[in-house]
This record gives C-alpha cells, sequence and structure tokens, in this order.
C-alpha cells in the first residue's frame, strides 16, 4: 500500500470534461475524470474500447482532432503548470520532449517516407537543437538503448522494411529520447503478437527502471495491467469508475464493472465445459447516456437509486477510490447479485 | 533499376505495334482517300491514280505497313500530303510553338496551385478555406470558352494589354502568348488546387502526423516535411502524365488564337486527310505517354521507399 505525498505525483488530472463534435451533435467523451501519476510508476489506465481511455490522453497531450475535440473543462497538472490553458508553443516543448506518447499502431503510426533514424534524430534537433551528426549518433544509442540489432544499419532503413515489434522498438526510442517525465503508451502492445507483446513489455519495464520515467499504460487487456502497473483507473462510459493500486484492484475490487472485468478472465484450472461469465449488455453510447449511474442498464447489484444518481468518487481508504453508491453493501454481501432482465433487454 | 527500365522500354514495343495497327487500318479502311481530297472531286480518276502512286498508295497494305514501321525507327516521317514539307521538321517547329504556349503555365500553375492548395490545406476549415472552395468551383464552372472570349475581348481588346491572336517565334512573340498562359493557368487552377488540398488533408488525417505532433514539431514541421513528401507521391502521379500533352499543345486554345502548334497541325490535317501527319503525330503521342509513363514509375522509386522496381 502506498499514499503519495503530493511531491511524488508527477501528473495530476483533474475534473478533465472533453467533448466531441459528430455529426449529431455535441457528445461528452470524459464526463470529470481525475486521476494521478507517481514519478516512477505505471497507471494502468483499463477500459472497453470508447470508454474514453485515448481521449484521455490526447486530451493531456493537447492532441485532439481540431475542432472536433475539445477540453471543455478541468486541469491537467505537470510541473506546477497547468496543461489545459497553456500556449500552444509552450505545450509543444513538453510534447516529446517532457511527456511523449507511444501510440498503438506501429505499423502506421511512423512515416513511411523516412528512415526510422531520421525520425528519431528530428526529436533531438527539435528539443535538444542537436546538429544532424549528434543527434544521428543520440538516435543511434537510443536505438541500442532499445535493443534493436544492427542498429547502424537499421538507422537507415525504412519502417516498411520491419517487423512490428521493431517498429515499436523504433518508437520506444522516439519516445525515449528525451528522457520524458511521464510516457503514455496507447494500447503499444495490442497490435503485436503474444510474444513481441511480451519482449515489448519487458524492454518497456526495463528502461522505466533505468530513466525513473512515469508511464500511462492504457489497454483494455487486465493481463498486461497486471503485469505492468502500479496503480490502475478503470475507466467506463468517460468517468473513472474505480482507482486504487493494482494489488487491491485484483484482489478485492470493489465497483460491479470491475469485479464483472476480472470474473470475466479465463483462468488456469477452469472446467473446458464452464462458460466463461460475461458482463451482460453494452456500453452505452455516449449520445445517449443515462441519468443515474452509467453501469446501470449492465449491473446486477443495481438499486432503484442507481437509475438516478449518478455515483461520484467514493473512499474507503485514502488510495482506493469507487464510484458506486452501494459498494460497502456489495462488498458485506448485503446485496446479491440478481442477473434478472440483465443485457439483451 | 537499369534492368526495370530496359524491361519497360522492350513492353513498349508491342504497344506500339497495337497503336500502328490501330491507325493504319483505321485510315486505310474508314479514311476518305487523301489523293481523292487533295485533287478535288473533279480530278479524273488518272490524276487520282497518278498521286496514289506517288504517295505510295498504291503498293499493298503490309508494304505501306512495313514502310511505316521503316519510318517510325528512323524518325523521318517523310512529307506531307498537302504541303509538301518534310515532316520532321513540321513536328519540331509544332513541338515547339506548342511547348511556348503549354510549358510556362504548367510550370508555374503547379508551383502556384501546389502553394495555394498548402495554403487552404493549412487555414483548412477556415473562412479562407470556404472562400476559396467557392472560387474553384466557379473556375470549374465556367466553360473554357467564356475565358477565351471574355479576356480576348477585355484584355486585348478592350485594354489593349496584349495581342488578341496570332504568333511570331522568338521574344517579339511574348504579347501574343500571355493571354493563352492566363487562359491555361485559370483553367488549370480549380481542378488543381481542389485535388492537391484533398490529398494533403487525406494526408493530415493519417496516424503519423499524429505522430509527428506528439513529438513536439511544429505544424509547419508537420505540414512541409511530413505531410508534403507523402502528398508529393499522388501529386506527382498527377502531374507527370500531363507533361506528353503539353508538347501536343491545346486544340482549341492553337485553334482559337490561331497558333501554329502541333495541335492545330493535327487538327487541320485530319481536316484534309493528311495521313502522314496523323500517322506521326499519333505515334509521337503513343511515344511520349509511355515513356512518360515511365518517368513517372521511376519518380515513384525515388520519393516512396516503399516502391521497388522489379
Amino acid at each position: 500500500m502506498s499514499n503519495f505525498s503530493p511531491s511524488d505525483v508527477v501528473l495530476k488530472i483533474e475534473g478533465l470534461v472533453t467533448s466531441f463534435r459528430t455529426d449529431d451533435g455535441v457528445v461528452t467523451a470524459l464526463e470529470g475524470v481525475s486521476f494521478e501519476i507517481s514519478r516512477g510508476k505505471t497507471l494502468g489506465i483499463v477500459g472497453e474500447s470508447g470508454c474514453g481511455k485515448s481521449v484521455t490522453s490526447l486530451s493531456i497531450m493537447r492532441l485532439l482532432p481540431n475542432g472536433v475535440g475539445k477540453i471543455e473543462a478541468g486541469k491537467v497538472i505537470f510541473d506546477g503548470k497547468d496543461l489545459v490553458t497553456l500556449p500552444e508553443s509552450e505545450m509543444r516543448d513538453l510534447r516529446g520532449n517532457r511527456i511523449a506518447m507511444i501510440f498503438q499502431e506501429p505499423m502506421t503510426a511512423l512515416n513511411p517516407v523516412f528512415t526510422a533514424g531520421e525520425q528519431i534524430i528530428e526529436v533531438f534537433m527539435t528539443h535538444r537543437h542537436m546538429s544532424r551528426a549528434e543527434a544521428r549518433k543520440a538516435a543511434l544509442e537510443m536505438m541500442e538503448m532499445v535493443r534493436i540489432p544492427d542498429p547502424d544499419r537499421r538507422l537507415d532503413e525504412y519502417p516498411h522494411q520491419m517487423s512490428g515489434g521493431m517498429k515499436q522498438r523504433v518508437m520506444i526510442a522516439m519516445a525515449l529520447a528525451c528522457k520524458p517525465a511521464v510516457i503514455i503508451a496507447d494500447e503499444p502492445t495490442t497490435a503485436l503478437d503474444v510474444t513481441i507483446q511480451s519482449q515489448i513489455l519487458r524492454l518497456m519495464q526495463d528502461l522505466q527502471k533505468q530513466t525513473g520515467t512515469s508511464i500511462a499504460f492504457i489497454t483494455h487487456d487486465l493481463g498486461v495491467i497486471a503485469e505492468v502497473a502500479d496503480e490502475v483507473v478503470v475507466m467506463y462510459a468517460g468517468k473513472v469508475i474505480e482507482k486504487a493500486d493494482v494489488t487491491a484492484i485484483f484482489d478485492r475490487p470493489l465497483h460491479p464493472y470491475t469485479k464483472g472485468l476480472l470474473a470475466s478472465i479465463p483462468h488456469a484450472g477452469q472446467s473446458r465445459d464452464s462458460k466463461l461469465p460475461t458482463i451482460k449488455g453494452s456500453v452505452p453510447s455516449l449520445k445517449d447516456l443515462p441519468a443515474g449511474c452509467r453501469f446501470f442498464g449492465r449491473c446486477p447489484y443495481r438499486q432503484t437509486r442507481c437509475e438516478k444518481e449518478n455515483p461520484t468518487l467514493m473512499y474507503e481508504e485514502s488510495t482506493h477510490g469507487v464510484a458506486c453508491h452501494f459498494f460497502a453493501d456489495i462488498a458485506a454481501n448485503k446485496i446479491k447479485a440478481n442477473y434478472d432482465g440483465l443485457g439483451g433487454e | 533499376m537499369i534492368q526495370y527500365i530496359i524491361r519497360r522500354l522492350l513492353q513498349m514495343i508491342p504497344i506500339l505495334i497495337g497503336v500502328t495497327l490501330l491507325i493504319f487500318l483505321l485510315f486505310s479502311f474508314f479514311g476518305e482517300d487523301p489523293a481523292r481530297v487533295a485533287l478535288g472531286a473533279h480530278a479524273t480518276p488518272a490524276k487520282v491514280a497518278a498521286l496514289r502512286a506517288k504517295w505510295g498508295l498504291d503498293k499493298p497494305l503490309v508494304m505501306q505497313y512495313l514502310q511505316f514501321w521503316k519510318e517510325i525507327l528512323t524518325a523521318d516521317f517523310g512529307r506531307s500530303f498537302v504541303s509538301g514539307e518534310r515532316l520532321s521538321r513540321m513536328f519540331a517547329e509544332g513541338a515547339l510553338v506548342s511547348l511556348a504556349v503549354t510549358m510556362p503555365p504548367f510550370i508555374m500553375g503547379t508551383i502556384l496551385n501546389l502553394i495555394i492548395a498548402m495554403l487552404v490545406a493549412w487555414y483548412r476549415g477556415s473562412a479562407f478555406d470556404k472562400f476559396m472552395s467557392v472560387i474553384f468551383t466557379a473556375c470549374m464552372s465556367v466553360s473554357f470558352l467564356v475565358y477565351v472570349i471574355l479576356l480576348q475581348y477585355f484584355l486585348a481588346y478592350k485594354f489593349d494589354l496584349f495581342e488578341i491572336n496570332g504568333f511570331i517565334p522568338g521574344l517579339k512573340g511574348l504579347p501574343f502568348l500571355f493571354l493563352p498562359w492566363i487562359i491555361l493557368m485559370i483553367v488549370h487552377f480549380g481542378p488543381d488546387v481542389r485535388l492537391y488540398r484533398s490529398i494533403l488533408l487525406e494526408e493530415t488525417k493519417s496516424d503519423y502526423v499524429r505522430t509527428a505532433r506528439a513529438k513536439g514539431l511544429s505544424e509547419k514541421q508537420v505540414m512541409f516535411k511530413h505531410v508534403l513528401k507523402n502528398a508529393m507521391i499522388p501529386v506527382m502521379t498527377y502531374t507527370v502524365v500531363e507533361v506528353p500533352f503539353l508538347v501536343m499543345g491545346s486544340f482549341v486554345l492553337e485553334k482559337y488564337f490561331s497558333i501554329p502548334g502541333l495541335g492545330d497541325l493535327l487538327v487541320s490535317s485530319v481536316n484534309t486527310g493528311d495521313f502522314p501527319v496523323i500517322k506521326g503525330v499519333t505515334i509521337m503521342i503513343a511515344v511520349a505517354y509511355s515513356l512518360f509513363n515511365l518517368l513517372t514509375d521511376v519518380l515513384y522509386a525515388l520519393v516512396d521507399p516503399r516502391v521497388k522496381l522489379s
């Protein structure tokens, strides 16, 4: 258990509200998202697709699609400054320098017409104002650091000449180039096959130990979270519904959604004939959110109060937050699960 | 690379055989008898036969066809039926005149349109972008002939800025060329800028653009380095294949401005049944088109590292 003092928090997000303009009007993709990333630690952000994980990362980086996505309210505190109101030029100095990003699709996230080396070199030239020759040397060191074999040759290769894992190593090299305080990794291993995935995860953990950088690791894969995260934020339909350190999430999940997610992971020794539990129903559309708790339609513990009142994050202990009116009653077994009328209705 | 180019050049042979057969057969079976056209309706059969013999039209078709190939391979297309002038000279002169009309607006227009497209793409969604969209659509909706007539009337006749029509070789001919240049640039402006803009905007949606921004690159670096190099690939395809048509000039423009370019020559040759001219010009287009297609592919390989010529 850890209770971090404020100085240990490197990035603090407070009440972030982000909206998107769509053909059907404005939808709120994030509604009051708050969490902290601790220095040198990995924060896992979990949730189904569409829950706002990626929007959160793009909001932090202020890379929301221009004219479509907009931060309506909230703060992103980094280095004592609020990134939401920071002038674009200062924000640009931070991007790739103090806060870096790794994306999901290494195939398309790298520019196909520039060499891998060039794409690392420009980070050094932009933020460290190095000459091309110096930047090239630095890029070579980065490629060695992310364990790309034969880095001299790979430096002048184009992305299409590399495998998916190799490209993701190049992305990591780019992200780590300026020794950022925070790396936001948006599903960095999702597009890779399982063996490469574990190699990349191990690489990221090793590099984190070496550099002391904090990582926000966005994924839908709880297995990955168990492996890399120190603290976990669970998101559902644009809200944080539970946050705690990783052992608490896995040992003592409080929110019915988190319980459901954990129950639906197949585990070794499970009988082949037993049916894998699922969470009935699907995530509500952002265009048509329920008035009360967003998990109401799928919650086996739902009560009448949940239909009208949207719960805010409540703390069981100072580090374990949960957005559920009845988490204590559920934990104390006072409310029993009732699956009648859930999903498919 | 060299091997690829040689192979592509060899592949041009069957294409040219096809093209020659097509022109030759079309003209021999469906065209009017050039001797009859040249001598008029009242010429005696003997006179027509004599002219046919002189032009080699009495020989078997196979021989005529082989003669055609000999002309292609020696790049000597003989003489015009109508004027009796050497065709190689007529073509060279005509092509130079056509190029003088089409090349400057092509180069200037392409550069200018690309710059405008980048500006529009840069200010995408703004009032400027919307205003420009209206302008392109308006430019594209107005007929080419309207530009010819209006500009000839106002710029040349009313304000006396340029010559109305005609042509003089050399620098003195510039006043005759300005008007066609302006018209060609206006005609290409709408479709070109619109195309380049959509190519550029399509590229800005790519994932690598988001990566470049996440690295902290400035919007200028993102647009002028990352986006532009990728956008050059489709832009190039579109531009390079236009070059062979520049040599041919613009048929309509040359007619309206009485400019003796290749386009004008081809149109009048079709009217007079001047077969050698038609044959020669068509073959030149076919060769130029094939060569420039090859050039596009070679340029591709230079710009896009993913393209391997093999």
